[in-house]
């Protein structure tokens, strides 16, 4: 017997459900394990009936609901309910849904500031009052992560999460298990760049020159990225965005992490790790150029982030 | 009384929108509505973060076409700090880029709209999806995912990230391409191409000739567009200047930082998304009869503006349409069509690109200085013309940001498409699953 599974996305940039489609071969053979009664970018089930005419929104009951993005308007919170409330497990799938991601990058910032610079301070708008309708969804407060909304039974963190992991998850729920998380390690774990827990010291450099490496060469060849001088999020940045095997992604790049997987475990404070980190190669964390909003880039909800009563310090 | 029917969340599209369509007491549709109802704030969080972040923190405004905001946001970081990146950047750059869309172009022709077509739009929507088509073309399906994981595999590969990328950076780019690389994804690209010309021979023969009908009559709308191309008039993804053609084919060319001169944002109190215009052409008007002001971006705005596309094969295609069609051409499901001729380009592009062996070439950075400036970056997403506008203060942070983004341009005309499609198939209170589908179809041509 397939299984129902219904997915939304929220607050989210659709990043999520692509890599759901980039599980590829995997998706092909999971698929017909999975009935999908509920999922708006694949499937046309609609909230008020096909035909629009209910009057209350319904989203099918199903054992697996797969929710992205977090929650920043009235509508996602209804849309979070109703899920909760019509699935067995809920899984909070990629860093918008886990910890807020970058659209709780706003969370620095009154909703007033926000509406003001988008609907009368930008170049080409003209500046008019802010949209009012009962179509168009009051923001909340904050831009959250989902469970500060509802209960969250599962969390594929990422962004996007690797497909592997999201074949992962899946594949442990259709074997009956309930429970499924990454393990605790950081990015620096799975980074196979040389290290010497020292650096050349002086101010942290932002990234107008490239990291200093051999293109013919592998990655166990080059010198750490914090260790070059650069910011690299990766010793407070819980590891897998290379998927099972593989690089951090970022790194493969050649460029710095930047925490996308969010912390590595409940209650960590990256922030502060971080400072630590970079103390202990020889680093001044506080010549981090806008540190704050940086190292709270995807996490920001959770009260990471909130208005400063001044301008943010940098 | 009246009534109104409420079509949300509008599917098989990326983001979050409703439409509401008004009936009289005769059951005919007096107005109609797409709601958008999402609202991040990118322009106002992006007040003070350092400007060579930018391009992986604005890369997230979409998760579909990542690269091309990625792109923007460097071109518009360069003209802050007037930089110009080397030749072999600019290249992997536009390397990158096409990789990207092939994928895109492949994933929102089988999976997205071919439902509509291949199982047909009054089809129930429990087969009408990617689905029923994994079900009633298997072998195609595979093929369908295969090339699309691959494209996925070769931007991983390279550049670490296929989704939200950082290989671009102010003054080039992170990394350079080593000949094994290049030699590993030559073939790739070749196979890429033949794909691409596969699909729109796919879709000539087998998916178009059948929904003519459909062509003619869902969303037709006489609007004016919009689209990037070279010094000599061909269509261009990454670069070029500004055209801003109007419906009956008369157009003005303008560079980037000219833009506020030709494009102004409109504001409704029923939709976070804004309304662009072109101001030139007077105050916005939405009505169905007599549209002012009102273009269209993404693939069919793309190949009207252009005189001749990059590429031969291209070329040789869009040729063939030109004959059918005409230019501009205005039938909105037409966007299918010019989507799979704008993807012979792109693979052949990638190509053309994995052939010249500057590519491999180690100076892909300039020296970069933080400075107060400002710059505006535009390349031309999947889903039409990216305007990145950056203000940065002495130490390089960003003071003021603007940003048109892609279907935004689209919203105007997403909204006469949907009008027109209610009013031609909502009659007397009569409607089902099937013809509110086609609204919706007026809707997903733009592929939002
Ligand atoms: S986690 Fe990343 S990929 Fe997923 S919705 Fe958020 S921004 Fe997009
Ligand atoms: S700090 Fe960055 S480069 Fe260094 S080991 Fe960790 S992830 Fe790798
Ligand atoms: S290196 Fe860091 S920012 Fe980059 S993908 Fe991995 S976890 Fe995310």
């Amino acid at each position: 017997m397939p299984v129902k599974v219904a997915e939304e996305w929220l607050n989210a940039c659709s990043g999520c459900e692509i890599s759901i489609l980039n599980t590829g071969e995997a998706l092909l053979d999971l698929l017909p394990h999975l009935d999908f009664v509920h999922i708006p970018v694949l499937i046309d089930h609609k909230y008020f009936g096909q035909t629009g005419d209910k009057t209350v929104m319904e989203i099918p009951e199903a054992v697996v609901g797969i929710v992205s993005g977090g929650v920043r308007n009235e509508e996602h919170k209804h849309v979070a309910e109703e899920m909760r409330q019509k699935v067995k497990i809920l899984i909070a799938l990629g860093s918008c849904a886990a910890y807020g991601g970058i659209p709780a990058q706003a969370n620095m910032w009154k909703n007033d500031e926000v509406f003001d610079k988008v609907f009368r301070h930008c170049a080409s708008t003209e500046p008019s009052p802010n949209p009012e309708h009962p179509n168009v969804p009051k923001w909340t407060n904050s831009c959250q992560a989902l469970d500060e909304v509802v209960k969250v039974d599962i969390t594929i963190p990422g962004c996007p999460p690797h497909p592997d992991w999201i074949a992962d998850a899946i594949g442990a729920l259709l074997a009956g298990k309930t429970a499924w998380a990454l393990p605790e390690r950081s990015v620096c774990d799975t980074c196979p760049v040389i290290r010497e827990k020292k650096s050349g010291g002086g101010p942290i450099k932002r990234a107008f020159t490239n990291i200093d490496f051999d293109p013919e060469q592998g990655l166990d060849k080059m010198r750490c990225i914090n260790e070059q001088g650069f910011l690299c999020l990766g010793p407070v940045t819980l590891a897998g965005c290379a998927g099972k095997e593989g690089v951090p992604r970022c790194v493969q790049a050649r460029t710095p992490c930047r925490g996308c997987f969010g912390p590595i475990r409940k209650g960590a404070r990256p922030m502060v790790d971080m400072m630590g980190a970079l103390t202990s190669v020889g680093l001044d964390p506080k010549t981090v150029v806008d540190r704050r909003a940086i190292m709270n880039r995807y996490i920001g909800g959770h009260g990471f982030l909130a208005p400063l009563p001044a301008r943010p310090a940098r | 009384m009246g009534k109104v029917i409420n079509i949300q969340p509008i599917t098989r599209i990326e983001g979050h929108a409703k439409v509401s369509i008004h009936l009289d007491d005769a059951g005919n549709v007096t107005d109609t509505k797409v709601h958008v109802q999402a609202l991040r704030g990118f322009e106002k969080f992006c007040e003070g973060r350092p400007a060579e972040e930018m391009p992986r923190i604005v890369c997230h405004i979409c998760g579909i076409c990542p690269w091309a905001h990625h792109l923007a946001s460097s071109k518009a970081t360069d003209a802050c700090f007037g930089v110009t990146p080397p030749p072999a950047a600019v290249k992997l750059r536009r390397l990158m880029q096409s990789i990207a869309y092939i994928g895109d172009r492949i994933l929102h022709f089988y999976f997205l709209a071919a439902p509509d077509f291949v199982i047909g739009p009054d089809a129930d929507y429990s087969v009408r999806n990617v689905i029923g088509i994994v079900n009633a073309a298997p072998d195609l399906a595979k093929q369908v995912v295969k090339y699309r994981q691959m494209t996925a595999n070769m931007l991983e590969h390279f550049a670490g990230r296929a989704i939200h990328p950082t290989l671009s950076l102010v003054g080039g780019v992170s990394k350079p391409m080593t000949e094994a690389e290049r030699q590993e994804m030559l073939p790739l690209a070749k196979e890429l191409l033949e794909f691409s010309k596969f699909t729109i021979k796919f879709a000539k023969d087998n998916v178009f000739p059948k929904y003519l009908d459909a062509i003619k009559t869902i969303g037709v709308i006489k609007v004016g567009y919009l689209g990037t191309v070279t010094a000599d008039g061909a269509l261009d993804f990454y670069d070029g200047h500004l055209r801003l053609m109007k419906p009956d084919g008369a157009y003005d060319d303008f560079k980037y930082d000219e833009y506020l001169d030709y494009i102004g944002e409109w504001v409704e109190p029923w939709s976070y998304q804004k309304f662009p215009y072109a101001k030139k052409w007077g105050q916005l008007k939405l009505d169905l009869n007599d549209p002012v002001g009102v273009y269209r971006t993404n693939c069919l705005a793309r190949i009207n503006v252009a005189d001749k596309m990059a590429t031969p094969l291209a070329q040789k295609e869009l040729e063939e349409f030109r004959a059918a069609f005409g230019r501009p051409a205005h039938l909105t499901l037409l966007y299918h069509y010019a989507r799979l001729i704008e993807l012979v380009q792109i693979a052949e592009t990638a190509v053309q690109l994995l052939e010249d062996p500057e590519i491999t070439s180690k100076d892909i950075r300039a020296a970069v200085t933080p400075k107060a400036g400002r710059g505006i970056g535009c390349v031309e997403a999947p889903r039409g013309t990216l305007i990145h506008d950056y203000t940065t203060d002495a130490e390089g942070l960003i003071t003021n940001v603007n940003l048109i983004v892609g279907t935004t341009h689209n919203n105007a005309a997403i909204n006469l498409s949907v009008n027109q499609a209610a009013k031609e198939f909502i009659k007397a209170g009569k409607y089902d699953q099937g013809i509110l589908n086609k609204v919706e179809m007026a809707i997903r041509a733009y592929d939002p």
